[in-house]
């Protein structure tokens, strides 16, 4: 696909104006000016996208429109059978996902002793962990401590995030990359060992630890194998579609949906882990998504159904730096890695219009009130206006080289589509990225209800209403193997009582108390993308 | 519009769009054969071949314009055979691969693996220096490699590549990469309660110090 004359004669000033703008440093926002950028240009702030929660824990709460349509959906039992008393899996604990947060938590449950078992609706390992690129934030350098990184993480979160959950993430940060360099990770170092690190939009020293730009990938395939080694089962293409409980109101399993055959299986355990990641494919707002096939949101509603309670579902993440065109990739990610090592965001006439390490969601406003009418700096790509990140930027700073060498994935996703992105800049837009909301746990990641634990994109409160770059690898890690370690001690002495699914009926029947009627179902499971068919 | 034959039927899509994109405009649901959707999965792996031509050409779906006269087939599962082993146990010497994946010295050097490689690496020497037991260039060869499979069903010799190179970079990052001794030093330091007093302190400040505190923060150049 080729560029169009508009974006040619754009991508000419922003040429033009290249060593004028790798020399300067663009201002900072303060406090208020961020505030008002926020309110009037961040999705998270448009009251017409969001509804009121009116049924279960959360009611009288904000919350997107398309989640509260599937948190006021049918059970899928609505339409399929299941016999509790027919046990397909016996174990002690069912980790729901197989991403970097069930794969840790798996692994650690193991390491205690558990009999663990991971159901994944697609495979282990597709999951957004995967599609990470930019890195891993941990506070293991010199100049830095735990505490700095805690100063970092609660000012991005806007201070809404949990202070215990932060001072968890932050102080067992060191030991997860040691432990994922211990188990073979290959992370950037130089020639002593010395780990090569970066800033992140809104970090406040350089402690972005990556393994080139396949930062997640890297660790996922490494957690995969790990798990594989120790053998722990992998029950893949199959769906948690509800929590079970016991008659003592404990989490004691899950029903299971095999997403080939259709065929629904029952998994008994003394503790569950819901470790299903995030949401982008909701779209939200309309927004492309970086995320994965699978990103919809599923264990937020499994577990309000089971009486866990969700935190900041109505905050998500818009990764500033999607890409816009070619039309083919819009809404991937370019990883903000690129901005780390010194590209700048530049609008239609060459100008750079914001810092480019902002925190997200301030980069991401910025970005869509440049493109916005009010301001009308935006290039015209497919989908609506752009602007540009100038990637050739890094390779005249850093020597010729580097992009290749740091970026070696965004750059082959481009080189695919014949664009040179160490020659010319690339056109972005933000892009559905992180679900900074979810379900409400404690420091041991269990939810309110007993035996009902969550780790890693489907939790709430680590982040507070925006997260940093490099610290959701970090909270998969950190909070999964948390949740392993604390399952295997949870189910010491647990002796299960009868299964349940009363708690579905009764959710259902306060919807239907509310004057709620739905004709979908949920957890939703897959995107629709097939032109002409009904959703699975 | 474009004429591809997905699986053998013949569809028209609209031009520009991927193989996955084609698919799905064909009607089909993916459940198998469809990950990240960005070329880190490797879920989506595929063969093509464009209609009168001999090569066969391999793909990843998602990253893949569809072409005029394209004659596609997923290949959304293939038996890699990967051998289990303790990475606490195991050494970095060439015994290793050996012991687990003898196959890897059966390879006879047709260069098919190369040839199919989605990510375009260049497989076989990956493979070559996984014989010699130099697993940091393997490694590196290796690196952007996404598990895809298509090398391994091309592969005369049965040699399960991406398992190969898995271990050889896990070896790498493990045993063969030097430590990093800061790191090492503050897992100690927090492990002895030395970050502790500090922690307590900022997170015992009231919400206006600490929003002070983080506005007027230093940050390193």
């Amino acid at each position: 696909m080729d560029f169009t004359p508009d974006m040619l004669a754009s991508m000419a000033k922003v040429e033009a104006s290249r060593d004028y703008n790798i020399a300067l440093e663009p201002r900072r926002m303060d406090a208020d000016e961020k505030d008002a950028l926020l309110a009037a240009y961040h999705p998270d702030y448009r009251q017409d996208a969001f509804d009121t929660i009116k049924v279960g824990p959360n009611a009288g709460e904000k919350c997107p429109k398309e989640l509260l349509a599937l948190l006021e959906a049918n059970s899928r039992l609505t339409e399929l059978k299941v016999d509790l008393d027919k046990i397909d899996y016996d174990v002690d604990v069912l980790v729901i996902g197989g991403g970097g947060a069930g794969s840790s938590a798996a692994i650690e449950a193991h390491e205690a002793g558990a009999n663990v078992m991971i159901v994944t609706k697609l495979r282990i390992g597709d999951a957004n962990t995967m599609m990470a690129e930019g890195g891993i934030q941990a506070a293991d350098k010199e100049n830095d401590s735990p505490a700095q990184h805690y100063l970092d993480v609660m000012g991005g979160g806007h201070y809404a995030n949990r202070p215990e959950l932060v001072a968890k993430l932050v102080t067992e940060g060191p030991a997860a990359i040691k432990w994922l360099n211990e188990l073979g990770v290959e992370f950037d170092k130089e020639a002593d060992g010395t780990m090569m690190t970066t800033h992140g939009g809104g970090t406040s020293r350089k402690r972005m630890h990556a393994a080139k730009d396949y930062s997640g990938a890297e660790i996922m395939r490494t957690l995969r194998d790990e798990v594989l080694n120790r053998q722990i089962p992998v029950v893949d293409f199959t769906a948690a579609i509800e929590i079970i409980k016991d008659e003592n109101g404990r989490a004691a399993g899950a029903v299971l949906l095999n997403m080939e055959t259709g065929k629904v299986l029952v998994a008994r355990a003394k503790a569950v882990i819901i470790a299903t990641g995030g949401a982008g494919r909701m779209h939200y707002q309309g927004f492309p998504t970086s995320n994965h096939y699978g990103a919809t949101a599923d264990g937020l509603i499994l577990g309000y159904r089971a009486g866990a309670k969700l935190l900041y579902q109505d905050t998500l993440q818009y990764q500033p730096t999607g890409v816009a065109f070619p039309n083919q990739i819009y809404g991937a990610l370019v990883t903000e890695k690129v901005r780390s090592l010194g590209a700048k965001v530049i609008n239609k006439d060459g100008v750079a219009f914001v810092h480019p390490l902002e925190t997200r969601d301030v980069e991401a406003a910025a970005i869509i009130r440049e493109c916005s009418p009010d301001r009308n700096n935006g290039v015209d790509a497919p989908n609506g206006k752009a602007v540009w990140l100038d990637t050739p930027m890094i390779d005249k700073i850093h020597g010729e080289g580097t992009l290749e060498a740091r970026l070696p994935a965004m750059l082959r996703m481009y080189l695919k589509y014949d664009i040179d992105m160490r020659k010319v800049p690339i056109l972005i837009y933000p892009t559905l990225h992180y679900q900074n909301g979810g379900l409400e746990i404690d420091a041991n990641d269990e939810t309110c209800v007993p035996g009902l634990f969550v780790a890693g994109e489907a939790t709430g409160g680590v982040h507070g209403r925006n997260r940093l770059m490099g610290n959701s690898l970090l909270d998969v890690i950190v909070f999964g193997r948390n949740a392993g370690k604390a399952t295997a001690k949870a189910i010491q002495g647990v002796k299960l009582g009868k299964l349940t699914l009363k708690h579905v009926d009764e959710y259902a029947a306060q919807l239907k108390e509310a004057g709620i009627k739905s004709d979908i179902v949920s957890p939703k499971l897959l995107p629709n993308y097939a032109r002409g068919r009904k959703s699975i | 519009m474009v004429t591809v034959y997905l699986m053998g039927k013949k569809y028209e899509v609209p031009e520009g769009l991927t193989i996955m994109g084609a698919l799905e405009y064909a009607g089909y649901q993916l459940v198998r054969g469809c990950g990240c959707r960005n070329g880190f999965c490797g879920a989506c792996a595929t063969v093509y071949r464009i209609k009168g031509e001999r090569e066969l050409h391999a793909a990843l779906a998602c990253q893949t314009t569809v072409a005029e006269n394209m004659y596609v087939a997923t290949l959304p599962f293939f038996p890699l055979e990967k051998q289990v082993y303790d990475i606490e146990k195991v050494k970095p010497d060439a015994q290793i691969m050996m012991q687990l994946y003898p196959e890897i010295y059966s390879c006879i050097g047709c260069n098919a693996c190369t040839k199919s490689c989605s990510q375009g690496l260049n497989v076989m020497q990956y493979i070559a220096a996984a014989q010699r037991g130099d697993f940091h260039t393997c490694a590196e060869l290796s690196f952007d490699c996404v598990m895809c499979g298509i090398c391994s069903s091309r592969c005369p010799a049965g040699i399960s590549h991406p398992q190969v190179a898995e271990l050889a970079r896990r070896l790498n990052g493990k045993y063969l990469m030097p430590e990093a001794k800061h790191l090492t030093k503050r897992v100690k330091e927090i492990e002895d309660g030395l970050c502790q007093d500090a922690m307590e302190a900022i997170m015992a400040k009231p919400l206006s110090e600490l929003k002070e505190l983080y506005n007027h923060r230093d940050i390193e150049k």
